[in-house]
């Protein structure tokens, strides 16, 4: 008789799992999994809602990244309207999009997985927390929560509502940004984009050398990828086509519509959470020396599938990143240093958007007309590729609504990586809790939400 | 100093969120404060720190804040603990306090539900239900008073930060914390003319010229834009006052839940509209769109099957 590990809650994440892992007679890790213990059933419950409306429900999917699902209804919308919005108001979207990119980036690597690293994976449960952080980086913490407090605060100035927006409209944006507004916000963004080149520095010289062999080691699996890019190769947050890498390295590229043909969802009786598979694979499996079909999204995903990043500082990043660790990196814990290259990226794309003169447009709104059609509407949420498809009757009343959230597409690397982190930590039966947090360490790397994910 | 337990049930996050919305008011508040747990930001486990222990365990606290309405078994456990080990219980968030967004799923039984989402959808291969290892959902979602008793209300969705603060503020202080029986409309900018609705229109375009400034405005509701702002608590927008949706240039859709308690948003503002002469069947999805929020309580239920 063996035995089994339950590790509940996972903590530092968004949303409700337990890992539970069993060992074998000789005490050797036999299997692991993430086991995701909610669903709310958004597909089922958007049915039968006026179509426009919908923009204002699926924000609850997630309070951390309510501007993903927010963002990518209207553009589902849009498409089922078949409205072409404003140039301006999709820069004012673009515009939300990166300050909310940012704030949800600061919180991740300073308040959720940050303590890992700054307090030492093994470090006493009580401390592992940004509480502990603000005890040993006062100022750096303070200018953390500040930092992210500007980005709601922008988001709020700019739309009126930053958690659970509304802006985002069928048709367009339905607040436009005054002249005095802009410049209240130009400010907060200098300030977070000074705070975003110092987190990566600081990372660069602080935090990460410590941790080189961890990010070679720590729940290493090989896998394909998925994310977004534009026209031209750099990464794509709001817009853009989408880009799928196998594990060599060879992709291809799809317009929104088509994420059918490409992606499947498998189900596993133990776990609310569905399995996202690469279609072509021909297959689906979790073997740990055999995958099929496993792809990963979110910032690793997105530095390994795009060809560069539009601005000159997250240029700089990039390429140093990607000469130190090549094309396309499997190291799992590397998604840490890819989402603080991406901080600096949105930091840098809100001063570029709000140096437009066109931000501050009146014709953001066109006015749309019910009618029956289909809409898929995608873009980078923090967490991943995020795709609403909805379908409408004459009437505009949805009548089918399909989703995949960012995390969803990450749940068989994550269940990969907490295998490979549990086999390779626990040896003989023996673990203690800095040794469980390794294994919780391999989950939060991928920034999870699942409560997104499971919808 | 005040220990404080944080728990979230059937949620977003988006309550959690608002709490370090605070933003540096929060960091002058935790030195009187003591966080003994909270999922989303400590490693606190339930069930020992290597899941050594078969009982759920939260640690004792003054305060305990829960988010989220109850959907599943386990959340309902959590809940339990919380009441047990917590003095004073907040039902944070109007998914906390009514069941939030993810009530209006209490419009159809259960197994619709996992019907539509493990076998009826695009990309899904059909499967069975899972559940091995999994707490079982509950029949519907239920608030959090509907389970154990609760001591203080901060609805919205999510609810303002400042909110957050002068409730933590007044329990400090051993004072109570009620919201007051203020709706929307009383703080809303915009201008009424008391003049009759003549219509309600769905909002596929903006209620007002957007070169024009919100204070010149002429209120939603009587440009014929379904506003829920007359039957809802106001407080959304903090200390700027300005309900939040109405800066967006959007109608107001009932987020801070009832202005009093037992009353019922959706006659009110039926009997108001009728009363005008207007037909009720102009607003699409009515029950739904009237009681987004507020679904659990038996407000909302399974619709009957269409003839």
């Amino acid at each position: 008789m063996g035995k089994e590990i339950v590790i509940q809650p996972v903590t530092r994440i968004e949303g409700h799992a337990k890992v539970t892992i069993q060992i074998d007679d000789a005490g050797s890790v036999s299997d692991a999994k993430v086991q995701v213990v909610e669903l709310r059933g958004f597909e089922k419950f958007c049915l039968g809602r006026p179509i426009e409306e919908l923009p204002r429900i699926v924000t609850s999917i997630c309070g951390l990244c309510q501007w993903s699902h927010h963002l990518a209804s209207a553009k589902a919308c849009d498409e089922v309207f078949g409205v072409e919005i404003p140039p301006a108001a999709k820069k004012l979207r673009e515009l939300a999009n990166s300050i909310a990119h940012t704030e949800e980036h600061i919180l991740h690597f300073y308040f959720l997985a940050g303590a890992d690293f700054v307090m030492e994976s093994d470090a006493d449960y009580s401390v592992r927390n940004v509480i502990g952080i603000l005890g040993r980086f006062p100022d750096i913490t303070k200018k953390a929560v500040r930092c992210r407090y500007l980005g709601a605060r922008m988001l709020e100035i700019l739309t009126g509502k930053s958690i659970h927006p509304v802006a985002a409209v069928p048709g367009g944006f339905s607040k436009p940004l005054r002249a005095e507004e802009r410049d209240e916000i130009k400010s907060m963004a200098n300030e977070v984009l000074e705070f975003a080149k110092f987190s990566i520095d600081f990372a660069k010289k602080d935090i990460f050398p410590k941790y080189l062999d961890t990010f070679n080691t720590l729940a290493v699996i090989k896998t394909g990828f998925l994310g977004t890019v534009k026209e031209d190769g750099t990464l794509g947050l709001y817009d853009g086509i989408l880009r799928m890498m196998s594990p060599d390295g060879v992709y291809e590229d799809f317009s929104y519509d088509q994420y059918t043909d490409y992606i499947a969802e498998h189900v596993e009786p133990w776990t609310y959470l569905k399995f996202p598979y690469m279609k072509k694979a021909g297959g689906f499996s979790m073997d740990l020396d055999d995958p099929k079909g496993v792809y990963r999204t979110n910032a690793l995903a997105r530095i390994n599938i795009c060809d560069g990043f539009a601005t000159p500082l997250a240029q700089k990043e990039f390429e140093e990143f990607r000469k130190a660790f090549g094309r396309p990196v499997q190291n799992t814990l590397l998604y840490h240093w890819a989402r603080l290259i991406e901080l600096l990226y949105n930091a840098e794309n809100m001063v570029r958007l709000l140096d437009d003169p066109e931000i501050i447009s009146t014709e953001i709104w066109k006015k749309v007309e019910p009618r029956a059609g289909r809409g898929v509407g995608c873009v980078e949420a923090p967490r991943g590729t995020l795709i609403h498809d909805y379908e409408t009757d004459a009437n505009g009343m949805v009548t089918n609504v399909n989703l995949i959230a960012g995390t969803t597409h990450n749940n068989a690397a994550m269940n990969m990586s907490v295998k490979r982190a549990a086999i390779d930590n626990i040896e003989e039966g023996k673990y203690d809790q800095g040794i469980l947090n390794k294994v919780e360490m391999a989950i939060r790397a991928y920034d999870p939400c699942f409560s997104c994910a499971t919808h | 100093m005040v220990r404080v337990a944080e728990e979230w049930l059937n949620i977003c996050g988006g309550c959690e969120l608002t709490i370090l919305n605070i933003g540096e008011p929060l960091l002058d508040l935790l030195p009187s404060l003591q966080f003994v747990h909270m999922p989303l930001l400590m490693d606190q486990k339930y069930f020992g720190q290597i899941g050594e222990k078969t009982e759920i365990e939260i640690p004792d606290a003054e305060v305990g804040i829960v988010s989220g309405g109850i959907r599943n078994e386990k959340e309902k456990h959590v809940a339990e603990e919380m009441r047990k080990k917590c003095k004073t219980l907040i039902a944070l968030g109007s998914c906390a306090c009514y069941g939030g967004i993810p009530a209006l799923a209490n419009q159809s039984p259960l197994p619709d539900l996992f019907e539509k989402v493990y076998r009826q959808s695009k990309t899904t291969e059909p499967a069975g239900d899972p559940s091995e290892g999994l707490p079982k959902l509950t029949d519907r979602v239920y608030a959090l008073d509907e389970v154990v008793k609760v001591d203080v209300y901060i609805p919205g969705c999510p609810t303002a930060p400042e909110l957050v603060t002068q409730a933590l503020t007044s329990l400090l202080e051993g004072k109570s914390f009620v919201l007051s029986e203020r709706s929307v409309c009383d703080d809303c900018p915009t201008k009424r003319e008391k003049k009759a609705v003549t219509s309600v229109k769905r909002p596929l375009e903006s209620p007002v010229p957007l070169t024009q400034k919100l204070e010149e405005s002429r209120c939603f509701m009587e440009l014929g834009y379904l506003c829920v702002g007359p039957v809802t608590k106001s407080g959304c927008g903090g200390s700027e006052k300005v309900p939040r949706c109405i800066k967006g240039y959007m109608t107001c859709r009932g987020c801070f839940g009832p202005i009093r308690k037992g009353a019922n948003p959706m006659v009110e503002m039926m009997s108001a509209l009728s009363s005008i002469g207007l037909d009720m069947k102009l607003i699409p999805d009515r029950p739904a769109t009237l009681q987004r929020y507020i679904g659990a309580q038996g407000r909302l239920k399974p619709l009957p099957p269409k003839r």
